[in-house]
């Protein structure tokens, strides 16, 4: 333990020359945990740390060290890099910082000027940004992928790789595979026709392209009734994963377009609501699983693939664990894509078990109408984008969850303009909606709630959960001492134990934490980093 | 003088203008506008978040039409209200739709009077001991004071009659019992995972930390009696008409 802590102490020390982030040192990233290299911390994106100073015991003694306050309202949903004592972050919409990590201080400020004919959805915000080698990466709002020079903030080149008048945007932290920058199109509101995209990391340059809905003469294409194809959404706003040893990058795909009526576009709307498995060469397809088919309740899979090595009905198997916003959490072999498990963690009425393939069985009844069906879980889903963790040392698989969640889905003629949302009706709220933000919280215990819940994937099964008053749209870090960190929309910051969920510590940060807690080392001294509110908050153990 | 007759018959048109001149089209696009982008988190009859009632007119505060525009389009930074990509003409109609609703008459009681109602209210009806209008009367029931411009006539004449028919959330109570084993009821002002926070039958605003209190829950029935029977026919419309009147603070 001691020789341990020794050697990573003087690994801190060897790496405070700040040598630039090879994609060798992202692919072995838990060999430097004081650092935090990519959106969810490794590629397997387990976003589960080896950091142990901050223990179960001593939790009690975290305090605050520094705030950095964003100038800007908009939700802060990113995870900051910390790269041998220096973090990045950004400031929406599409700024990038750079501040001393443990203090603080900024060493410089990119501004990203804002197309005027952006129109996300759901937030003028970034969730983060990638490196590698000293170039940091951004995708903006009006769908330009930027490279900037990481010790300047100096742009290196400027990529236009959608149309943003057109409902093209990136929200999500870029992946780094190799020599490439792989990103992928958010717009599933306003008919786009999604795509995921590889540029040169030197030179922005396009190396390949994929699109999440098949073209005429490609597998899956029968999948849309008529041109629906063309305006059929399936975007991309939540970074994926990757395997080296199958050299695939994992994918969740968005929701079809229109959302909430799926009249017009008959059949099961392939790759929306999907994982993809893609060579991360070519792009190429490898295989697919799609979660929700012809899905009318917005149920992107846009939840980042957690990939765990580990012993499946008796012999080890490469896996990937997805908690689904459409209320199921599954297991699937990550190779092949072949479904193993899908299990309801929150209450589900949509569905009523898979068949032998692994294809839900659907109901009936659970189909958008005029009238509106009330369906469980609602339109945000029993978890969304808020970032999972899997601890390998409990072997369990941590989720933010919505339960006792339903919306009510009303389905309306639309037709496609050109940059308008394309929704065809939406979800309307039911006695069981959760509390309009900012404003005060009348539950009763029979409402909706939110939750940490802890469960086992072997058999799906609740091991425990941490009960909120509120939903909740925080990310979820555990590291090996068996800490975890999460929030909530209420505004605290927490410390659970990992292995039965018992409160160890809070903060009241003041503002909803919407984002994937973080930590690392700067000087042997352990930090752990959350966007709350507007702020980014950082605590460490008194000293 | 002559520049003053013209700047008040400019006045007086454009507020003609603003109350009456929406074309029916823009009224019935207006409303499919608000049912796709609006009914979220305004509801489907605007009263969803509370203090506001889109369909009625209630607002935060006195907005013209093109301050209703501008935040349709811009949204209001720093609280839930996004901004909607939406060209003027899109927004114009949901204003069009949300001013034609709240000129829509609504349903009264007939015959009441206002001025009966309040003294009705006040005494014999023994509102004030729970309910505050106008400056007086107790806070630990729903403040009633713009009661008048959030709810029709009709559904506060159901309050009154069976008053336990709809309980909003936000005029829940709870009851706590702290460690000493004291009971304290009161409505529910707020709650999370760690505290609860109310004001008592003696208008104090109180803080507890769930983990001090014995027990705690939150009531979704109302302790509000009905008024069914102890008020005539006649005596339920005065003080549904005085309900009515109640339209909330107005600002010089």
């Amino acid at each position: 333990m001691k020789t341990s802590a020794l050697a990573l102490l003087s690994l801190a020390g060897a790496l405070s020359a700040q040598s630039p982030v090879t994609f060798d040192r992202i692919l072995n990233a838990d060999k430097e945990p004081q650092n935090w290299l990519s959106y969810s911390g490794t590629t397997r994106s387990q976003r589960y740390s080896l950091l142990t100073q901050i223990t179960p015991d001593n939790a009690k003694n975290l305090e605050l060290q520094w705030v950095f306050q964003a100038r800007s309202l908009e939700k802060y949903e990113s995870t900051p890099l910390v790269v041998d004592g220096v973090m990045y972050t950004v400031q929406n919409p599409d700024d990038v910082v750079a501040l001393d990590a443990a203090t603080g201080r900024v060493f410089w400020t990119y501004s990203y000027p804002v197309s005027p004919d952006a129109r996300p959805c759901c937030g003028r915000l970034s969730r983060g940004v990638a490196i590698l080698g000293e170039t940091l990466y951004i995708g903006t709002i009006d769908a330009h992928v930027v490279a900037l020079d990481s010790k300047t903030g100096k742009p290196i080149w400027d990529m236009e790789v959608g149309k943003a008048a057109s409902g093209y945007a990136i929200t999500h932290a870029p992946q780094i595979v190799k020599d490439k920058v792989i990103v992928g199109m958010a717009g599933g509101e306003y008919g786009i026709r999604g795509y995921i995209l590889a540029l040169d990391a030197k030179t922005g340059k396009e190396a390949w392209r994929f699109y999440t809905i098949p073209g005429p003469g490609e597998p899956g294409h029968e999948s849309w009734a008529g041109d629906s194809w063309k305006t059929g959404g399936a975007s991309v706003w939540v970074t994926g994963s990757y395997d080296p040893d199958t050299n695939l990058t994992f994918w969740g795909i968005g929701n079809p377009g229109p959302d909430w009526n799926g009249d017009k576009r008959a059949g099961d709307n392939l790759y929306s609501d999907s994982v993809v498995a893609l060579d991360a060469d070519t792009g190429k397809l490898k295989w697919y699983y799609q979660f929700s088919p012809h899905d009318e309740f917005d149920y992107d899979s846009v939840q980042v693939p957690v990939l765990v090595d580990t012993v499946w009905q008796g012999r080890p198997r490469k896996l990937m664990m997805w908690a689904n916003r459409n209320g199921l959490f599954y297991v699937l072999d990550r190779v092949n894509g072949q479904f193993l498990m899908g299990k309801p963690f929150v209450k589900v009425n949509w569905m009523n078990g898979f068949d032998e393939r692994g294809r839900p069985m659907k109901l009936a009844s659970a189909a958008s109408s005029k009238e509106g069906t009330l369906i469980l879980p609602g339109n945000q889903g029993g978890t969304n984008y808020y970032n999972p963790s899997y601890s390998p040392r409990t072997g369990l698989f941590y989720i933010p969850a919505w339960d006792n969640y339903s919306s009510l889905y009303v389905k309306q003629d639309q037709e496609y303009v050109e940059g308008r949302t394309f929704g065809g009706g939406g979800p309307r709220p039911t006695t069981s909606a959760p509390v309009a933000p900012g404003g005060s919280n009348f539950r009763s215990d029979d409402d909706i709630y939110g939750a940490v819940r802890a469960i086992d994937p072997k058999t799906g099964e609740k091991k425990w959960e941490f009960k909120m008053a509120d939903v909740t749209d925080a990310g979820i870090l555990t590291t090996a001492s068996d800490v975890l960190f999460s929030g909530g929309r209420e505004g605290y910051f927490f410390a659970l134990d990992a292995r039965d969920g018992k409160l160890l510590w809070k903060a009241s940060v003041g503002g909803a934490v919407r984002s994937g807690p973080m930590t690392y080392t700067v000087n042997g001294r352990q930090y752990v980093a959350v966007d709350a509110g507007n702020s980014l908050f950082v605590f460490a153990l008194r000293q | 003088m002559k520049l003053t007759t013209v700047c008040l018959f400019l006045l007086a048109s454009g507020a003609l203008l603003a109350q009456h001149e929406y074309a029916a089209t823009d009224i019935e696009n207006g409303g499919r506008q608000y049912t796709n982008n609006c009914v979220y988190c305004h509801g489907p009859e605007g009263d969803q978040i509370p203090g506001i009632n889109l369909l009625q007119g209630k607002f935060r505060r006195t907005l013209s039409d093109d301050d209703i525009a501008r935040i349709i389009r811009e949204g209001i930074p720093g609280t839930g209200m996004p901004a909607q990509n939406m060209n003027e003409g899109t927004a114009r109609t949901i204003v069009a739709y949300l001013r034609s609703s709240a000129a829509a008459p609504a349903s009264t009681v007939a015959g009441g009077n206002a001025g009966r109602g309040k003294t009705i209210f006040e005494g014999k009806g023994g509102c004030t001991a729970c309910h505050r209008a106008a400056g007086a009367g107790s806070r630990t029931g729903p403040d009633l004071s713009d009661i008048g411009a959030l709810h029709r006539a009709v559904d506060l004449e159901q309050s009154l009659i069976d008053p336990g028919a709809v309980v909003l959330p936000q005029n829940r109570f709870v009851k706590v019992v702290t460690k000493d084993g004291t009971t304290i009821t009161g409505r529910l002002m707020n709650q999370d995972t760690f505290t609860l926070q109310l004001i008592d039958s003696q208008d104090r605003l109180r803080s507890f930390a769930i983990a001090d209190l014995r027990q705690h829950s939150v009531v979704t029935t109302t302790s509000m009696p009905s008024y069914k029977d102890r008020l005539n026919s006649q005596e339920l419309a005065d003080v549904v008409a005085y309900l009515v009147s109640l339209k909330g603070a107005r600002k010089p």
